[in-house]
């Protein structure tokens, strides 16, 4: 399994995935977007950043890129794609995923440790956790808020694709827990072609070095382990 | 070939929250402004050369659907004027 890491201009938790991966053992590699999805890859991360500056919309553009067409392509196959914050954007985008993810409800770029209830334990990338598990992850967007059609959201909850809720330290969603002001307080959802497809706003990633100290990441990156 | 300006509008769908446009409405009223809303949007003037304006509007429109507005929270507008 080697997992390609997506560079735009403007990424900045590209290497940072990269190391994330390592430590649990998935090899990846880092890719420029101009060069194209090598085709030996047999997974996709969409990292965290700032690609082309987030104008017009946090993700617009990188969502637009020709490389992100290969990336869809190879999602379609099978291939396990995971966008985190910036590339959760990218994600919804490229219509990768479901909705947007746009200004938080208080207008300001937020930096904090959220709790996070696992809402469907079921799916590669929260399979090693429990439903109703509480993590902590921390955030770091300015565009996060989740939104979609009403009717839209009740399909997605019906059919079990939220992967991620905001919610509070005993795992109850407040509007309180609810950083960014999240439609049905949704920190990540998985794809319209099935659940290898996944998105959400909080970074695993930063918190999967146990030189670091805590590792309660780890298990959505496990999502690239077959 | 005719010079055009196609003008994209684009705005919120209605009911999405706008807190850019939120926090723009407090500001006014802390200078003492009176209002009872206000709504952001963006504008984007694109200059082309069409066969008509029917043309102009309908790349505007094009391109509005492609990359200018996110059709899950925009609506948008084209109008066309003769450059």
């Amino acid at each position: 399994m080697t997992v390609a890491v997506i560079q735009f201009g403007g990424s900045n938790c590209d290497r940072d995935s990269v190391q994330a991966l390592e430590e649990i053992g998935v090899e990846a590699e880092l890719v420029w977007h101009e060069d194209g999805l090598p085709e030996d890859v047999d997974g996709v991360m969409l990292p965290g950043g700032f690609s082309y500056g987030d104008y017009l919309r946090a993700g617009a553009m990188a969502g637009r890129s020709p490389i992100m067409e290969e990336v869809k392509t190879a999602a379609e196959d099978g291939t396990p794609v995971l966008g985190v914050c910036n590339g959760a954007q990218i994600g919804c985008e490229s219509s990768l995923t479901p909705g947007a993810f746009t200004t938080n409800e208080s207008a300001r770029f937020q930096c904090e440790h959220v709790y996070l209830r696992v809402e469907n334990a079921d799916t590669p990338w929260t399979r090693a956790y429990d439903e109703g598990e509480v993590i902590e992850l921390p955030i770091a967007h300015g565009e996060g808020r989740y939104e979609i059609a009403d009717d839209r959201l009740e399909e997605l909850e019906a059919d079990d694709r939220v992967l991620f809720t905001y919610c509070d330290a005993d795992g109850t969603v407040t509007p309180e827990a609810n950083p960014n002001g999240s439609k049905h307080a949704v920190a990540g959802i998985t794809g319209d072609r099935g659940d290898h497809v996944a998105v959400m706003m909080p970074h695993p990633e930063r918190v999967a070095l146990a030189d670091l100290g805590h590792t309660q990441g780890q298990g959505v990156l496990e999502g690239f382990e077959t | 070939m005719t010079e055009f300006t196609a003008t994209v509008t684009v705005t919120l769908k209605h009911g999405v929250l706008d807190p850019e446009a939120e926090t723009t409405q407090q500001a006014l009223e802390r200078l003492g402004f009176e209002l009872q809303d206000l709504r952001s949007a963006d504008r984007f003037e694109i200059d082309l050369d069409a066969d008509s304006a029917d043309d102009a509007a309908e790349r505007a429109e094009e391109m509005a659907e492609r990359l200018l507005a996110n059709p899950t929270i925009h609506d948008y507008e084209v109008t066309v004027s003769e450059t």
